[in-house]
């Protein structure tokens, strides 16, 4: 297995927004839960517009990496700095400009996927156009006016995805955004947060072979610690294997 | 709107208090089961206390402590969708002020409590009251909508703190209903004139001025303490 060692993705060139600020750039974050460490010394960039595959056994620290880059948890050591702006101090400034697809929905069981999406399009002032757009792009046009507790795994997934990228979000933070997704609804979420979506991704994955084929940076945990940091082209699947051994 | 700028905080409130409504006109677990408790309790007074009818500041402390009772039922349940379906998490994900989910929860846990009161005081009236009670309603509104938003301020905070915690239910109570003393004290007090066995008399006015002030001070403090309640 390759040293553990800070790297860069050799992804997608920056657009837009300053070459010198990545999407996210770690340095020796750290994460614990009263004694148990979560994460510890997690070292990396990811230009704008590339993908960090994430990897690691459960309880690895994969969810709590997420939790962390999302605003949602803070580090105890080290620093996060995403799309420029340093957290968890400067988290008010790219909240809105993040999406996550956690392993929870984050839906509203006795609300409609519509009702749903028109109320997180609201807290992200977002025009209800956007929200019949993205119901129509996932096949969810249909079922949209049914509670999500109604709904199967797969399409309470697709209106999940439709209210993670509602904003248009510049980083993607997604945990096996595909899980429970037939092959249909799966090309059809691919424009919303595949590579072409444009965005940079965080992506969890435990299918070795499809995590490893749409990324540029990959990122292996053991028990919280990095244990494989490398460009996607140098790993391979046995490499990855092994850190769930 | 350009991508992540900040959204009006009264947009917001506004469209968490509608998602809040209509979860509670769909699943109906808040307001029934409030409405329920403070009728029953009446009828277990009025056949408990063996007395055709209450008066004074029996009347008041019997419609006050069961109305904060009935409270805690809905300050209980306040923030279990969003703790319980990632609302808390969608929520912070969004490029607004956070004091705006406390300025919308107050404002539902508010609606509930009117919305109880509506039926529950006429049914109190009906089985603890004399008719005669009756023309003081004016001055019993106001005290009702001062009580209830101090209890709105109160059971928000209460209710955001709690459900971080596994003892929800424990909580809630313990913390609430000290803190909701002073509101009893205040209505009761207030109220106690209106029902008095020679006729009502005027509600006297530092009453209501104290529960005004208690709004206030408990309203002020939560505003500026919401947002700390939020962080993990």
């Amino acid at each position: 297995m390759p040293p553990a060692e800070a790297g860069t993705a050799a992804g997608p060139a920056v657009t837009g927004e300053p070459a010198a600020e990545p999407a996210v750039e770690l340095r020796g974050l750290s994460r614990a839960y009263g004694e148990r460490v979560a994460l510890a010394g997690v070292t990396l960039t990811l230009p704008r517009g590339a993908t960090l595959a994430v990897f690691g056994a459960n309880g690895a620290g994969k969810t709590t990496l997420l939790r962390i880059l999302a605003t949602l948890l803070s580090p105890h050591a080290g620093t996060a700095r995403v799309l420029g702006r340093e957290l968890p101090r400067d988290g008010w400034a790219v909240r809105g400009r993040i999406g996550l697809l956690a392993h929870d929905p984050l839906l509203y069981r006795e609300l409609t996927g519509r009702e749903n999406l028109a109320f997180h399009a609201r807290l992200h002032g977002v025009a209800p156009a956007r929200v019949e757009a993205l119901l129509e792009a996932v096949g969810m046009t249909r079922r949209a006016d049914e509670p999500v507790r109604t709904l199967s795994r797969g399409m309470t997934q697709r209106v999940a995805i439709c209210r993670a990228v509602l904003h248009e979000p510049e980083l993607l933070l997604l945990d096996e955004p595909l899980a429970n997704l037939d092959p249909g609804a799966a090309g059809a979420a691919e424009p919303l947060i595949g590579a072409s979506s444009g965005a940079a991704r965080v992506v969890i994955s435990h299918d070795v072979e499809h995590g490893l084929g749409g990324a540029d940076l990959v990122l292996g945990l053991r028990g919280g610690r990095q244990a494989l940091l490398a460009p996607a082209a140098e790993v391979d699947v046995a490499t990855l294997r092994e850190l769930y051994a | 709107m350009s991508a992540g700028a900040p959204v009006p905080t009264r947009a917001v409130v506004a469209a968490l208090i509608r998602k809040d409504l209509r979860l509670e006109l769909r699943t109906r677990k808040s307001v029934p089961a409030m409405l329920l408790f403070s009728i029953s309790t009446f009828v277990l007074f009025h056949f408990g206390l063996d007395a055709r009818s209450l008066e004074g500041d029996m009347a008041a402390g019997v419609l006050w402590v069961t109305l904060l009772f009935a409270s805690v039922l809905a300050i209980n349940r306040l923030f279990v969708a969003e703790r319980e379906e990632g609302g808390f998490d969608g929520f912070l994900l969004a490029p607004v002020d956070r004091t705006a989910l406390f300025l919308a929860k107050a404002t539902v846990l508010f609606c509930f409590l009117v919305a109880v009161e509506l039926a529950a005081v006429p049914a109190f009236a009906v089985l603890l009251l004399e008719p005669s009670a009756l023309p003081g309603l004016p001055e019993l509104c106001l005290l009702l909508l001062l009580a209830d938003a101090g209890i709105a301020v109160v059971g928000t905070l209460v209710g955001a703190l709690a459900v971080q915690t596994r003892a929800r239910d424990l909580i809630v109570p313990l913390l609430a209903l000290p803190l909701m003393i002073p509101v009893v004290i205040a209505a009761a007090r207030g109220t106690a004139p209106l029902w008095l066995e020679a006729g009502a008399e005027a509600v006297p006015g530092r009453w209501p001025a104290i529960l005004g002030l208690y709004d206030l001070v408990f309203g002020l403090l939560a505003y500026a303490v919401f947002d700390y309640l939020l962080d993990e």
